[in-house]
């Protein structure tokens, strides 16, 4: 495969990678890290991708396992050890939304959340992906999909009801 | 859209059974100006979704191994290392052998001061020797 060729492949989907990776690491920088370590990984197995019936579903999946190895990982301890530093980074997100305080705080109670919740989350909200092909992705069955999703989508509400009560009151 | 279905759309939403085309509907309903009172608090939400979209990966990709090169550096360090090590010890030799030569060569400049030493008494005893002759005349 020439490099042309691959890059037509699996430019269109840079950005997808990197936002579940920065939804998982919450850092940019370990975000960015992520994504360069990922296109490095699909280019050495380049022989292989042509073979695959969908290379971004197949790009996904290695980017969940990625960021999940990474979070395991001692380094990433540490990382959210120096969690403050993702604040200046994640400014650029929170700048755009200074006039909503109430969007940047979406953002925080996504972060609360659990890993698997988190993914799903950024699957199918944010990046629309069917149930089926977010099921493929992260090697679960649709149902458990659903069910995560629903259970991360009640408890965002929750919070939000009970911060915007608080702004009312 | 009528009021009605957007609810009926977001109690669906919230047991994960609506399809991506649906949840765009609500999508573009929350980002129209005019939101229901009473759903408010779910703009935020979908405002946060659609702006999450936009973020983009602004860096660019490199296709070659980065980590490759600090293999190489390494490999040149220890040749470095290697080289000087070698450089060194050859240096050190040559060192060690002017030092044996500058030693043997005190050592013989020693030796010969001393037989010098000896050969000016010898002269003094040949001295003594025509002294005594002078006196004494040797018969021969």
């Amino acid at each position: 495969m020439k490099q042309s060729e691959f890059l037509n492949l699996v430019m269109p989907f840079k950005d997808k990678v990197y936002r579940l990776s920065k939804r998982l690491l919450v850092s940019s920088e370990e975000a960015e890290d992520a994504t360069q370590e990922l296109y490095l990984k699909l280019w050495k197995n380049k022989e292989k991708i042509s073979s695959y019936k969908n290379v971004e579903a197949f790009a996904m999946t290695m980017t969940k396992n990625y960021c999940f190895d990474r979070l395991k990982s001692k380094q990433a301890s540490n990382m959210s050890l120096v969690h403050s530093n993702y604040k200046e980074k994640g400014e650029t997100l929170e700048r755009k939304t200074e006039l909503n305080d109430s969007v940047s705080i979406v953002h925080k109670l996504i972060e609360e959340l659990p890993e698997q919740q988190r993914a799903i989350i950024q699957l199918r909200d944010v990046e629309q992906y069917e149930f089926e092909e977010i099921s493929k992705m992260l090697n679960l069955k649709p149902t458990a999909v659903r069910v995560a999703l629903s259970r991360a989508r009640k408890s965002i509400r929750e919070q939000l009801i009970k911060q915007h009560n608080y702004g009312v009151s | 859209m009528e009021l009605a279905k957007i609810e009926q759309l977001l109690e669906k939403y919230l047991e994960a059974e609506t399809s991506v085309k649906e949840e765009q509907e609500l999508s573009s309903y929350f980002s129209g100006g005019d939101v229901a009172p009473h759903l408010e608090q779910y703009r935020p939400l979908f405002v946060y979704f659609a702006e999450s979209r936009t973020e983009t990966y602004t860096k660019t990709i490199q296709l070659k191994s980065q980590k490759s090169n600090w293999k190489w550096l390494s490999v040149a360090a220890s040749v470095v290392l290697l080289f000087s090590v070698y450089t060194g010890y050859n240096e050190y030799q040559v060192y060690q052998a002017e030092k044996a030569f500058e030693d043997t060569k005190m050592a013989f400049q020693m030796l010969n001061k001393n037989l010098n030493k000896g050969t000016a008494a010898i002269a003094y005893l040949g001295e003594y020797e025509t002294t005594t002759n002078r006196i004494f005349k040797p018969k021969n």
